[in-house]
């Protein structure tokens, strides 16, 4: 071995000392831009604000209203059950997609980006795009479901429909997301386990089980954490498309969160409701990432 | 139990610029034991998968028996391999990995229990049954795929790539005997790829050579030893390898330098070429001598036929002295028993003996050496 | 640059996998070499900081690392389950951890780039991906790859596993030199006795989680203290015979012999043959001399390996010099000098001679 064996090191140690200096400017923004909102907000949780001088303590009265609030309850109840709708449809199809995109070759590129453009049209785009497609009169989705199948079909006054049109747009958006993690959790398993498979006659079924399957286990868990996350919070799209109507069948959490503090200006039960959507949040993601984790033990 | 005949089989992985496995033809006959022996990158584990159909080759035709299957599907073919690295399924228990392939295959439960506890009984992975499999160290994992690859008993061939490299020689020595009973009882057509000789040696009926994408010998074992056909196997085969030494045919007689060693004597198996030829030797010009180190006498009367030579120094190697000579340039290492006293620097005087010195053009044996029975040309 | 093992303990799951481990590791190589079972991939693990002990410390340059993560160590590692990037060339595979380097600059990593792939004969597969190479080149990438960086503590697992013989033969000599004048710690893991033995460095030999002993290779290949070492030190492996102690004689299925030194009468002993002991014909006078059934030969050219069962279904395998035929089922002698027989009591110590009479078990 050479003399640079010593040197590297001693420098390594200085640099790692300089290194907390360059963590400064972020701790720094972020206490800017998410600690002291927080703060803001927790202040406002406990207060009845009248004018920003006006304001009197009211403890966790806030809290309790909010949470025996039905509006509020039901809108939790549809955001759960549209967050679970949406794992359950693309967890799966992303995986299938992923299965199904070439392993190598030139199609592998044309395939990526093919899958990935969904993904690089900004949020509000993708609600106008759908806004348009899915109506019955000048949009081509809505135009073909009412005269093809011959369904009536208008999520402007359907509540079932406005539900499937938000829904079908968020599978188009997102689904891509988890088959790429999924393609990438795929493309590193070697060659060899797929050529072992064949020799010992796996189905398809038997080989995406025993082999594909528990080497996804890492990327599904993070896929299933964004996925549920967002969709949790999913706020643009339906408010483009929908406007969280008709009447309340697509107003999600988020939707109403912003009516009650944006629309009505009730900063103190705004405030509360943003603690309890933030802290529901992050339990459910928590026990998701420890049912998966332990699970692959 | 089927022949595996490869008809001008010829694998490129770089479309024809390149021959990873060149075109050949070879036929594995059923129930022998086969051994594949070469260096690291000669196209072992290509001429494998080429029989399991892992890889259609680019040309020439797999038949097994008298069924065409160059382009039969891997689970098609019934062949049960076992690669050069563990692989495993690995959420699934020992018990488990073992039953897979004949659960896949629709076995019976009864008989996939009875299976998969023989080949465990076998392989010692009894009381591993119940573990997850990837718990278990490289060695017994790589046992594990083994045992896998052992399960069926009803197989066209069992073709195992270097089953035993991560495991220690001890059990090495056991599981390599295990093998060859379970060869014994099923009469298997058997495919040992390794790049141990004394594995390949010891183990197999039949030592396949492959050097280059090439087959360049096959034979039993001792006749690899004793007479190879190309310079690489006098190499490859036995340790340390053949010395080799340029030399020339000068009228019939066998030179080096101004030193006869013997006459040259055409090959029996090369002599198809030339009745003539074969008759009188070998046409003048330069050969290379190879003589393996075991053979060559050193010592003796200082007579014709032999070349002088310079000691250089003795390796003791415990059951036998390794001398090193120089004849020239050219080292020749000379194996003998223990305890042999060769000063370095001293002269020494080489013989080697007729039938075990062999003549190589082109790196192929074209012939042997004979006594030189008083002819000479001097 | 030293690495210390002090009291290093690993359980898993109720088993032991490494008992008291002490070590003390200076500059150049040690050779560690064990079974399968032995505890020498978890010992490398805990001397790389990849996974923690239970108890004990490690120390390198008599400062405490048992807590320091394996990324803020200087070591590398090869794997005996070697691990390629799969979408890098062998090229940037083995710039890799030089680019991580401030100590190295642009030509300097070609330079040591082409250097190691020379040596590993890389040389003509820069380009390629690890998938399209065969697993005797990917094994060697992975070496490459560890070599490449000068590093304090460059931990190697039976490396040489799957590589051919000449190939073996060649870079074992090669890494030796390399090592030679290292300065850092090399920790060379092997099965295989005849690695230990040709690398001649300083030898630990590991068993069940234990540090059996420490030495030299070559002395304790001739005079093994335990039955352990020498049955790790011993390939092809070591034959064993029970015998029995009657009056300062050793007995063993039929033959007797004086015993090296006094030792109680009535207790039982193991005996330790290497096969290349046992010759078919009678050497000397007091040759121990078994009759036996011939089970199995196998010719290899340069030598022979018979299998032999003696009385008592006991095992014993010779090997013979040269090309020689025998018949399965035959009968045979096999003579063994008691010169050359290991001794061991019931704990697996060895009984050496009494005196300086001892003789070179190497012969
Ligand atoms: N997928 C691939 N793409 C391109 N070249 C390849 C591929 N697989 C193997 N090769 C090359 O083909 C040659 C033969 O490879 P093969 O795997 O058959 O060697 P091997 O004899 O099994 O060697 P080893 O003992 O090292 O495993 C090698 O030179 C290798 O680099
Ligand atoms: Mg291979």
């Amino acid at each position: 071995m050479t003399e640079v064996g010593e040197e590297p090191r001693a420098d390594l140690k200085r640099r790692n000392n300089r290194a907390w200096w360059l963590v400064l400017p972020v701790v720094v923004s972020v206490a800017f831009t998410a600690v002291i909102p927080l703060m803001t907000v927790v202040n406002f949780s406990v207060q009845d604000v009248f004018t920003p001088s006006d304001r009197i303590f009211v403890g966790l009265e806030w809290f309790r209203s909010i949470t025996r609030d039905p509006e509020v309850r039901s809108a939790f109840v549809r955001t759960l059950l549209f967050s679970a709708q949406v794992l359950l449809l693309e967890i799966p199809l992303g995986v299938a997609l992923a299965v199904c995109m070439p392993r190598r070759g030139v199609w592998v590129s044309v395939a990526l980006v093919l899958v990935a453009l969904p993904l690089l049209i900004p949020w509000n785009v993708v609600g106008t795009i759908w806004q348009i497609f899915a109506r019955g009169d000048i949009g081509l989705g809505g135009w073909a479901v009412n005269h093809v199948p011959g369904v009536d079909f208008n999520y402007t006054l359907d509540s079932t429909d406005a539900w499937i049109t938000v829904l079908v747009m968020d599978v188009w958006h997102w689904t891509p997301l988890v088959a790429l993690l999924a393609y990438a959790g795929l493309r590193s398993i070697p060659e060899p386990y797929f050529q072992a498979a064949q020799i010992d006659a796996a189905s398809a079924w038997a080989t995406f089980r025993h082999i594909q399957l528990p080497r996804l286990r890492g990327v599904l868990t993070i896929a299933i954490l964004l996925r549920f996350m967002d969709s949790f919070m999913i706020y643009t799209e339906p408010f483009v498309v929908t406007g969280g109507g008709p009447g309340n069948a697509t107003s999600f959490l988020s939707i109403l969160l912003s009516k009650i503090a944006v629309g009505q200006f009730d900063l103190g039960p705004a405030g509360a409701f943003s603690l309890l959507y933030f802290l529901f949040v992050q339990i459910l993601c928590y026990v998701f990432f420890t049912v998966l984790t332990r699970s692959g033990r | 139990m089927a022949d595996i005949r490869l008809e001008g089989v010829g694998h490129s992985y770089d479309g024809g610029r390149t021959w990873a496995v060149k075109p050949m033809t070879w036929t594995w006959r059923g129930s022998r034991a086969y051994a594949l022996l070469g260096p690291s990158g000669c196209g072992k584990t290509t001429l494998l998968n080429i029989i399991s159909g892992l890889i259609i080759p680019t040309v020439g035709r797999v038949f097994f028996d008298d069924r065409d299957v160059t382009g039969v599907p891997t689970a098609g073919r019934n062949i049960a391999q076992v690669f050069q690295f563990p692989v495993l399924y690995e959420e699934m228990s020992v018990y488990d990995n073992l039953a897979f392939p004949l659960r896949n295959r629709k076995y019976p439960a009864k008989e996939v229990d009875q299976r998969v506890r023989q080949v465990a009984r076998l392989l010692s992975l009894e009381e591993h049954l119940g573990r997850r499999s990837r718990r278990l160290d490289a060695g017994r994992q790589q046992i594990v795929s083994l045992g896998r690859g052992l399960v069926r008993s009803q197989v066209a061939a069992v073709l195992l790539d270097e089953p035993l490299t991560v495991v220690d020689p001890a059990l090495k020595w056991t599981l390599r005997s295990k093998l060859k009973e379970i060869h014994r009882d099923t009469g298997h057509t058997l495919v040992y790829v390794t790049h141990d000789q004394t594995e390949a040696l010891t183990f197999a009926d039949e030592v396949v050579v492959v050097n280059d994408g090439a087959i360049v010998q096959a034979g039993e074992p001792a006749e690899l030893f004793l007479s190879p056909a190309h310079e690489f196997v006098g190499h490859f085969i036995g340790s340390p390898g053949m010395n080799m030494l340029p030399a020339e045919i000068v009228a019939g007689v066998v030179r080096i330098g101004p030193s006869e060693v013997g006459l040259a004597a055409a090959d029996g198996v090369h002599a198809g070429r030339s009745d003539v030829e074969a008759a009188d030797g070998l046409p003048a010009g330069p050969v290379r001598i190879g003589v393996r180190p075991e053979f060559v006498v050193i010592g003796g009367p200082r007579r014709s036929p032999g070349v002088a030579a310079t000691v250089t120094g003795t390796d003791r190697m415990g059951a036998y002295d390794l001398v090193h000579t120089l004849v020239g340039e050219h080292p020749v290492l000379v194996k003998t028993e223990a305890g042999a006293l060769h000063e370095p620097g001293s002269a020494a005087f080489l013989h080697f003996p007729a039938e075990r010195t062999f003549l190589f053009r082109d790196q192929v044996r074209c012939g042997s050496l004979a006594p030189l029975d008083g002819r000479s040309t001097a | 640059m030293t690495l210390i093992l002090d009291g290093v303990f690993v359980r898993r799951r109720g088993e032991t996998w490494l008992d008291d481990v002490r070590l003390e590791l200076s500059n150049g190589m040690t050779t560690l070499v064990g079974p399968m079972t032995a505890g020498k991939t978890t010992l490398m693990r805990v001397a790389a900081g990849l996974s923690p002990p239970d108890s004990g410390r490690v120390m390198v340059d008599g400062k405490d690392v048992t807590s320091i993560s394996v990324r803020k160590r200087s070591v590398a590692f090869v794997y005996q389950q070697f691990i390629n990037y799969p979408s890098l060339t062998v090229y940037e595979n083995i710039a890799s951890p030089l680019r991580l380097d401030p100590g190295f600059r642009r030509d300097g990593i070609d330079r040591r780039v082409r250097e190691v792939a020379e040596l590993m004969g890389l040389a003509a597969l820069l380009g390629r991906r690890p998938a399209e190479l065969s697993g005797g080149q990917q094994q060697r990438t992975a070496i490459a790859r560890a070599l490449a960086r000068p590093v304090d503590v460059l931990l190697l697992d039976e490396p040489l596993a799957n590589l051919d013989f000449k190939l073996r033969e060649q870079l074992r000599a090669d890494l030796k030199a390399m090592f030679a004048d290292s300065s850092g710690v090399v920790l060379y893991a092997t099965a295989d006795p005849n690695e230990a033995l040709t690398f001649a460095a300083p030898t630990v030999v590991l068993g069940e989680g234990r540090v059996q002993h420490i030495g030299d290779a070559a002395e304790m290949y001739a005079r093994p203290p335990t039955l352990a070492v020498a049955a790790t030190l011993s390939d092809p492996p070591l034959n064993l015979l029970p015998g029995v102690v009657r009056d300062g004689r050793i007995e063993c299925l039929g033959a007797e012999f004086p015993a090296p030194r006094a030792h109680p009468s009535g207790r039982t002993v193991t005996l330790g043959v290497r096969p290349h002991q046992v010759r078919l014909e009678r050497g000397g006078p007091g040759a121990l001399e078994w009759p036996a059934e011939i089970r199995l030969a196998e010719v290899t050219g340069s030598a022979t390996f018979l299998h032999l069962l003696l009385r008592d279904q006991v095992h014993l395998v010779a090997h013979l010099p040269g090309t020689r035929q025998f018949t399965p089922g035959g009968s045979a002698v096999a003579y063994v000098d008691p010169a050359h027989v290991l001794v061991f009591d019931e704990d697996g110590a060895r009984l050496p001679a009494t005196g300086a009479a001892e003789v070179d078990l190497h012969g």
